[in-house]
């Protein structure tokens, strides 16, 4: 493997790794918020919101 | 508004939502900046062209320290204060902390198969950072194995603060034992010894993997508050349901 092998390498295994971590950490916000958006919507919600006029 | 202040999941959530999109902007006009400046600094006299890969691994070697050091911080807010937060900002630093350990370790030995003829050597610093890699790994475990997250948050905080004594072994097995991996260049007592034309591009691609990693952590954070939040309500529509 050349050297310019081991550059491309190293930064495309770089730029995959953080892809996937930012793909997992924004599919994982999304999913909470559609999870509580539907509970809200069942009209499950948190005391304090409750007691808000 | 005081920092105190914010320590509150609610107003966390309304702040963060503003800083969020600001902190992830200037991630990557940083991170864009510092690589094509990376890509304009001139070759090694040793290294030649594949001193590129420093650009990167170098800031994943120092963000995989940061994140421990992060999580050490939130472990004694969890275990002194008891502080909701703390235990928030711990939980969500693990996988981004381990996913740049994971990626310091893969530039490297990719760094190291053409200077040294070796993708990987037992030596004190690559062993040093490997175990600080198993440590996120066996941090993300636990939590996963213990049901009450109040007790695996304890749990995980303790064995974060003494896998911390890992940390001065990472930063100074370089000088306290011979290591094929070089001694540190940036951060010493007399100055950096890299040129400032390979200095300012390293730099800035720090700072620019930083504040990505500072936008993940607080997303993640986010992301952990309205876990815990669906958590309870659907505990509470079980409760009501079955009553």
């Amino acid at each position: 493997m050349s050297h310019t092998a081991f550059i491309v390498a190293a930064y495309g295994v770089a730029a995959l790794g953080l892809l996937a971590l930012t793909l997992m950490l924004v599919l994982d916000n999304r999913a909470q918020r559609r999870a509580l958006a539907d509970l809200e919507a069942r009209g499950v919600r948190r005391r304090s919101e409750r007691r808000a006029p | 508004m005081a920092l105190i202040d914010l320590a509150n999941p609610t107003r966390f959530l309304a702040w963060s939502g503003r800083v969020l999109p600001w902190l992830s902007g200037a991630a990557v006009a940083v991170l864009i900046l510092g690589l094509g400046l990376a890509f304009r600094a001139p070759a090694d006299y040793q290294q030649g062209e594949t001193v590129k890969i420093m650009y990167i691994h170098v800031p994943f070697a120092w963000l995989a320290m940061f994140g421990y050091s992060m999580m050490a911080a939130s472990a004694l807010g969890i275990l002194v204060w008891r502080h909701p937060l703390a235990d928030v900002a711990h939980k969500a630093a693990a996988p981004i902390g381990a996913t740049f350990t994971f990626l310091c370790l893969v530039t490297g030995a990719l760094w190291g198969r053409p200077m040294w003829g070796t993708y990987w050597v037992w030596d004190a610093r690559l062993t040093s950072v490997l175990i600080l890699l198993l440590l996120y790994l066996g941090l993300m475990a636990l939590r996963a194995a213990v049901d009450d997250p109040g007790r695996a948050g304890r749990a995980a905080a303790v064995l974060t603060l003494v896998g911390a004594i890992n940390l001065p072994i990472v930063k100074f097995s370089v000088d306290w034992w011979n290591t094929l991996h070089q001694p540190a260049s940036v951060f010493r007592m007399d100055g950096p010894t890299i040129d400032p034309a390979m200095l300012w591009p390293l730099l800035t691609c720090a700072a620019g993997f930083t504040l990505l990693f500072l936008a993940l952590h607080m997303l993640a954070m986010r992301t952990e508050i309205l876990r815990r939040r669906v958590e309870v309500l659907e505990a509470r529509a079980a409760a009501e349901a079955t009553a």
